[in-house]
């Protein structure tokens, strides 16, 4: 039985990124982009890109030998440092107040909101690759435009869909995951009553816990705020979410209230829990660990759709935005341009084996989307992806409504019966008025 | 014989030579260095911390000067009042247990026992493993599948199934504070050890003597001649208790909803994480009262004792 989780991932491959290495054909293909590239490098440019750390090791290694090659072609020396997402923030913040530090970085969600007159636009590599790769998807122009500018370009995005025992979910009566909530709460009881729980993160989990329980009052027409930023979070539609919440609760498996991030990875790979919502890293875990009795026996699925009667998932983007205060814009432009082009775009997203997924329609006919139908799902992250402000305004207030938890622990509150739907909302309401009294 | 200040010269060095023998001058240069030290990382962090809780600054975005609206809101915020039940909780339990655990380690460690240096040495372990790699161990005997715990019950037939830990508040709170036990037992033990070294042997003789049982020679020698460290160390043991962050942000994040959420992870979740660096400042100063009147119990609790200055305790 294997115990291996996302964090052991992180720990085991820390450090291998620095080693890759460019081949000669990439360089090649490098030198002959630079060539024609539209943005030259200042003299003498050096970058610093700041990024999230990996969990996946194959993406790490994919892009720092783009990195590799890119440097080699154009001169221009790039250093990769790498930050936990809970430090990405601050040191970011810190950058853009003092105006020093790192160049670019790749960060997560729409960080680039809080400070947008800090970043440069970025609107003509936006116009450059949209125009050439059939254009972005319109949550990535949602979360990369402030007041006409484009603050950051949407990298990539990252699933967060359900990952379910096939043969579990048959045994309880279900050829595959139900595409409806009321199907999907007996689903989750036959998974119970057969001794083959399933489970979802009730902890503070910044990733998981998050996609899964704004699904959950998304779905139920439920939101934080109205389109004018107005907080309307006690609402009869979140109280009938975390009616259900409460009532899908009573089929998690033990434990679930304490879960973090990693929890449900090894849960599910130790045949504990049979479905839970993640990232590919699960699968992808099983299959490198030769775990084929779990990889096998797996497979990904869309949230099922809740009385508004559409998808409502939430997934996460990691947008690169590059700092005013940086001598080497141009250096800085050209980076992200040539990562976006379809020669390295293709790799780093075959290394990420569909942890990420792309912004620009014209990959959703990449190969890794088909070469293992498991990762089917994946493909369709950014057009299903709702903005976490939904339906505000990006900035300060919805991020900080996200990453304080208020959501999370208001479904957590209701799920575990330490308040009555009504009471969580109630207070959940409080909580994210003070936010968006701004 | 003393040196004359008075030099066949006259005036004209007596300045420098009066500057170099005049001992009050030379004792503000020498505590110059230490007194911009502490003005630079103790004092400034602190009121600029204080300053920041006055306003409503955002990572990334500076703020206005709002006065006590922080603390205002954090009155009426039952997240911030849960921490506070939860720091105390925390702070206390784990602060008594760990001196009456400590003071008994200490006891036996002082007794002449075989391996007398290892068994010490081994006694500070749990100390000294960093605090995160000591929280990743509890994570894991914690874990609500994997518990080291639970397993044992299980072998030996007193659970059928595995114990959640951390999943129920009040399990997660207790889990929590035996974590943090396990990690001080050692200050307090080796610090009351050093104590119990510095007390003579010939008063326990002159006791046992006089017909002295062991329970009063401990009342009345060990414990009062203790008194003055013990105020140090449970000052120490009770701020360290009170202002712990890593053990909780690894095992918990201060979840299950909350439950042990102190109000140093809050502070850090609402100010970093949250970006709401006003708030979480305030939050960090309504800590600062609590610890003063940790530190004045301390303080005048245990450590001023009339017969420490010559009179009598009565």
């Amino acid at each position: 039985m294997s115990n291996f989780t996302r964090r052991d991932l992180l720990k085991t491959t820390a450090g291998l990124a620095i080693g890759a290495v460019a081949g000669p054909a990439l360089i090649e293909s490098a030198r002959v982009w630079a060539a024609d590239n539209p943005w030259t490098p200042e003299d003498g440019a050096a970058i610093r890109l700041l990024r999230w750390k990996h969990f996946v090791k194959s993406e790490d290694e994919a892009f720092m030998a783009l990195i590799d090659a890119f440097s080699q072609a154009t001169g221009v020396a790039v250093r990769v440092d790498n930050e936990g997402f809970e430090d990405l923030r601050p040191k970011s913040a810190v950058a853009a107040s003092i105006g020093s530090g790192p160049d670019i970085v790749w960060t997560i969600h729409a960080d680039p909101h809080l400070y947008p007159d800090k970043l440069v636009d970025m609107k003509d590599v936006a116009d450059y690759l949209g125009g050439k790769y059939g254009g972005w998807y319109p949550i990535a122009e949602f979360y990369s435009q402030h007041e006409g500018a484009w603050i950051s370009i949407p990298y990539f995005f990252s699933g967060n869909f359900l990952n379910y025992r096939v043969s579990h979910v048959q045994a309880a009566g279900f050829e595959t995951v139900p595409d409806n909530t009321d199907d999907f709460l007996k689903l989750m009881q036959g998974l119970k009553a057969n001794g083959t729980p399933g489970g979802f993160a009730l902890g503070n989990a910044s990733g998981d816990g998050n996609c899964w329980t704004h699904w959950i009052l998304w779905s139920h027409g439920g939101k934080v705020v109205d389109d004018d930023d107005n907080v309307v979070l006690d609402s009869p539609e979140t109280v009938a979410a975390l009616e259900y919440v409460h009532e899908l609760a009573q089929t998690f498996l033990p434990g679930c209230a304490s879960w973090l991030d990693g929890h449900n990875n090894k849960a599910f790979l130790q045949d504990a829990c049979s479905l839970t919502n993640n990232g590919i890293s699960i699968y992808a875990a099983a299959q490198r660990e030769g775990m084929d009795n779990i990889a096998n026996d797996m497979d990904h699925a869309y949230y099922p759709t809740g009385p508004v009667g559409e998808a409502m998932e939430f997934h996460v983007q990691f947008p690169m935005m590059v700092y005013k205060h940086s001598a080497y814009p141009n250096a800085c432009k050209a980076l992200i341009s040539w990562l976006m082009e379809a020669d390295q775009f293709n790799k780093h997203l075959q290394g990420s084996v569909g942890y990420l997924s792309h912004p620009l329609k014209a990959y959703d006919d990449h190969p890794v989307w088909t070469e293992d139908a498991k990762r089917a799902v994946f493909k369709d992250t950014t057009a299903r992806t709702v903005p976490y402000s939904y339906s505000g305004r990006l900035g300060y207030a919805a991020s900080s409504v996200f990453a304080d938890f208020v959501v999370v622990n208001m479904v957590a509150e209701a799920a575990l019966g330490d308040k009555s739907p009504k009471e969580a909302a109630q207070d959940a309401q409080k909580r994210a008025e003070r936010y968006y009294k701004v | 014989m003393a040196v004359s200040a008075q030099s066949p010269e006259g005036p004209s060095i007596s300045l420098l030579s009066r500057l170099n023998h005049n001992r009050n001058l030379l004792g503000l240069l020498f505590m110059l260095p230490a007194g911009v030290i502490l003005l630079l990382f103790l004092t400034f962090p602190l009121g600029f911390g204080v300053w920041i809780g006055l306003t409503d600054v955002k990572i990334g975005r500076p703020g206005q000067f709002i006065g006590f609206e922080n603390y205002t809101w954090l009155f009426e915020d039952q997240v911030f009042w849960l921490s506070v039940f939860n720091t105390f909780l925390y702070t206390v339990v784990a602060s008594i247990i760990k001196f009456a655990l400590g003071l008994w380690l200490a006891l036996l460690l002082n007794r002449h026992l075989p391996f007398k240096a290892f068994l010490r040495a081994i006694v500070l372990l749990p100390f000294i493993v960093p605090t995160v790699l000591s929280a990743l161990a509890f994570w894991w005997i914690y874990d609500s599948q994997d518990s080291v715990i639970s397993w044992t019950l299980i072998e030996l037939g007193l659970r059928d199934d595995t114990i959640d830990f951390l999943g129920q508040k009040w399990t997660a709170r207790w889990s929590v504070i035996a974590a943090n036990i396990w990690r001080g037992i050692p200050f307090v033990a080796i610090t009351l050890l050093a104590g119990l070294q510095t007390i003579s042997p010939s008063l326990y003789e002159a006791a046992t003597i006089d017909g002295a049982s062991e329970w009063q020679r401990f009342r009345h020698i060990t414990f009062p001649l203790l008194t003055p460290i013990i105020a140090v160390v449970m000052t120490f043991s009770v701020l360290f208790t009170f202002t712990d962050f890593q053990l909780i942000w690894i095992m918990t994040r201060g979840g299950p909803s909350n439950a042990t959420h102190l109000m140093a992870t809050l502070s850090y979740q609402r100010a970093i994480v949250g970006g709401s660096l006003g708030e979480g400042a305030a939050l960090a100063t309504a800590m600062i009262p609590f610890l003063l009147g940790a530190i004045l119990f301390s303080y005048f609790g245990l450590q001023r004792r009339k017969w420490q200055q010559g009179g009598t305790d009565d």
